[in-house]
């Protein structure tokens, strides 16, 4: 960090003094219960299945992100309109679903491994992004629509030039979301042999080691603020300055 | 120029069959801004937006320079017929020089011949283009943003031009300032332009010929003094008001009734003057204010040039009534007498 973001009103500079009175509490406590002797123990198996959980997350994401977007291009095209509120629907039942249920109903079609455990993060975070896609995309003023139409905009350049573009900052909350949940989720992926830092969680917990088990959990929350972190960055260079509340 | 023949539009709804344009045809020449006029839902809209399709006719054609538009195929005809509308509908992730250039873009342009025409379009609608050219649509006013607008839609030098109530949204300051710039523009280009509006006051000054609407049927089609004099019935009547007289006044300038045989000792020694591209609405508002029924009228070089009466601006506006063969509310006026 090159910069240091100095905070404004009374109760930011309060939430900041919060922060790091957490952080020196933190500091202290890992200090001494010797956290950092014990993380380092684990260090390669930390790495390997940091390597693993990365791993999944971005194959099930960006198969989240690949399907996900069509999906809600297409439930928001006009000839679609009328039956895509009940699909919306459909989706819905697929989030209330918890995760592990659907874990284990992928697991039982197919089998043990890494394929189930994509399977079920894939659809963990497919609906965040088909969600935002869709409500980005009908939320475009249908005077700007008009206005493309009036100039001779063809429906694909319509779609490409003016809705995605004004849709876009919708659709990266969407990803955002779906990628955050997604890391959270991965560590589940364990229980059917899919990998990841849920290795460490879950072994800690059986074995009553606390080290392990916070071998496993700090990297994953650390994880889950890089990819939050990394997304609000990619949406603040990617979208265009027109359209970006950002900038 | 534009002909509409017989152009009808029904749109089927849960209670039935809803005309929204019976029939209308009409001609407006080449150079000629049209206004297609009155309250809301009687079909100025529809009719307009069948021009470029927006709306599918149900029967009826659109010429546009003696050509079919069923003709082409929807796209071409829209790209070459320019579209403004009230929403504006710039594109926010679009730059000003991006939302110009999109048509001459969509029509294949090389890069360096859209930036001329960009910048040419800017300097045009007043806006210096080493300022406005980079920005966002969102860092301009109101009024800015509709300049751009019009700009857009002139990008690829169509000869037409649509316009749904362009100027409906701006304040009534930069409304007045940007409907005066436009007819200065409008000098130059000489575009056929249709503009809808609801305002009887913008269709006086800006329209060579008002189209008046109600449900779904042309009612009068006419030049603005016409409309106002000779009323087709009694809608028409109703629409344009009993001050309609009084309406008539921006369409005539000093000159009209200037009576240059009475001298300047015959005036007497009155202090308010008048020049002779004033338009008499100003002319009889200084008449009014200063208990006053004649005023010395100077031309550009501030000389005296003649003498407005009263007598004279009524004689002029009660003209129109004393020759049979003029006005009479018609329906068309592709002639208008030569």
């Amino acid at each position: 960090m090159s910069t240091v973001v100095l905070p404004r009103s009374w109760a930011a500079s309060c939430g900041w003094l919060l922060f790091l009175a957490c952080l020196v509490l933190l500091g202290w406590w890992a200090y001494a219960a010797d956290l950092v002797g014990t993380l380092l123990g684990y260090q390669d198996q930390i790495v390997y299945l940091t390597g693993q959980h990365i791993e999944l997350v971005a194959i099930s994401g960006s198969l989240a992100i690949v399907t996900g977007i069509p999906l809600g291009v297409f439930l928001s095209r006009p000839f679609f309109r009328r039956y895509s509120e009940n699909c919306m629907q459909l989706l819905n039942i697929g989030t209330t679903i918890p995760t592990l249920a659907v874990l284990a109903l992928s697991m039982t079609f197919l089998g043990i491994g890494t394929k189930p455990a994509i399977f079920a993060l894939w659809v963990a975070s497919l609906l965040y992004i088909v969600r935002n896609t869709y409500s980005g995309l009908v939320s475009v003023p249908s005077h700007l629509i008009e206005a493309a139409h009036g100039i001779g905009m063809t429906p694909r350049q319509i779609l490409w030039h003016v809705e995605l573009p004004n849709a876009m900052y919708v659709i990266f909350a969407g990803v955002r979301t779906a990628l955050t949940i997604n890391v959270g989720t991965v560590p589940l992926a364990f229980l059917i042999g899919g990998g990841g830092l849920g290795q460490l969680i879950f072994t800690g917990i059986d074995l009553d080691e606390t080290g392990m088990m916070l071998a496993g959990a700090i990297p994953t929350a650390l994880l889950a603020v890089v990819v939050d972190a990394l997304m609000s960055g990619a949406a603040y260079l990617l979208i265009p300055r027109g359209v970006n509340p950002l900038r | 120029m534009i002909r509409l023949e017989e152009l009808t539009k029904i749109f089927e709804t849960r209670d039935g069959r809803a005309v929204a344009a019976d029939h209308v045809s009409m001609e407006v020449r080449e150079g000629e801004i049209c206004i297609l006029l009155g309250p809301s839902g009687c079909g100025k809209t529809t009719t307009l937006k069948m021009i470029n399709r927006l709306i599918p006719p149900t029967s009826g054609k659109v010429f546009i320079n003696g050509q079919d538009t069923t003709d082409y195929d929807t796209i071409t005809l829209r790209r070459g017929v320019g579209y403004v509308i009230q929403q504006i509908g710039l594109f926010p992730n679009m730059t000003v020089a991006g939302n110009i250039g999109v048509v001459p873009q969509m029509l294949g342009w090389d890069k360096p011949r859209i930036d001329r025409r960009v910048a040419e379009l800017l300097e045009m609608v007043s806006l210096d283009p080493a300022v406005f050219m980079h920005r966002f649509p969102k860092e301009l006013s109101g009024g800015q943003q509709q300049r751009v607008g019009v700009a857009r839609a002139l990008a690829a030098d169509p000869p037409v031009l649509l316009m749904d109530e362009p100027f409906g949204a701006i304040d009534p300051i930069n409304r007045g300032l940007i409907q005066d710039e436009f007819l200065k523009m409008q000098r130059k280009l000489g575009k056929t332009i249709l503009f809808v509006s609801h305002d009887i006051d913008e269709a006086v000054k800006m329209g060579d010929k008002i189209a008046l609407f109600s449900e779904g049927r042309l009612q009068q089609f006419d030049s603005p003094d016409n409309v106002l004099a000779h009323p087709a019935n009694d809608f028409v009547a109703d629409f344009v008001g009993r001050d309609r007289t009084l309406k008539r006044l921006p369409l005539a300038c000093a000159a009209d009734v200037l009576e240059r045989d009475v001298s300047q000792a015959d005036v007497g020694a009155v202090h308010v003057r008048v020049s002779l591209s004033d338009d008499l609405r100003t002319v009889v508002s200084l008449m009014f204010a200063h208990e006053l029924d004649r005023l010395p009228c100077v031309d550009t070089q501030g000389r005296y040039a003649g003498c407005i009466t009263l007598s004279g601006i009524t004689r002029h506006l009660g003209q129109t009534y004393r020759e049979p063969d003029v006005g009479g509310g018609r329906e068309r006026a592709d002639g208008e007498g030569g």
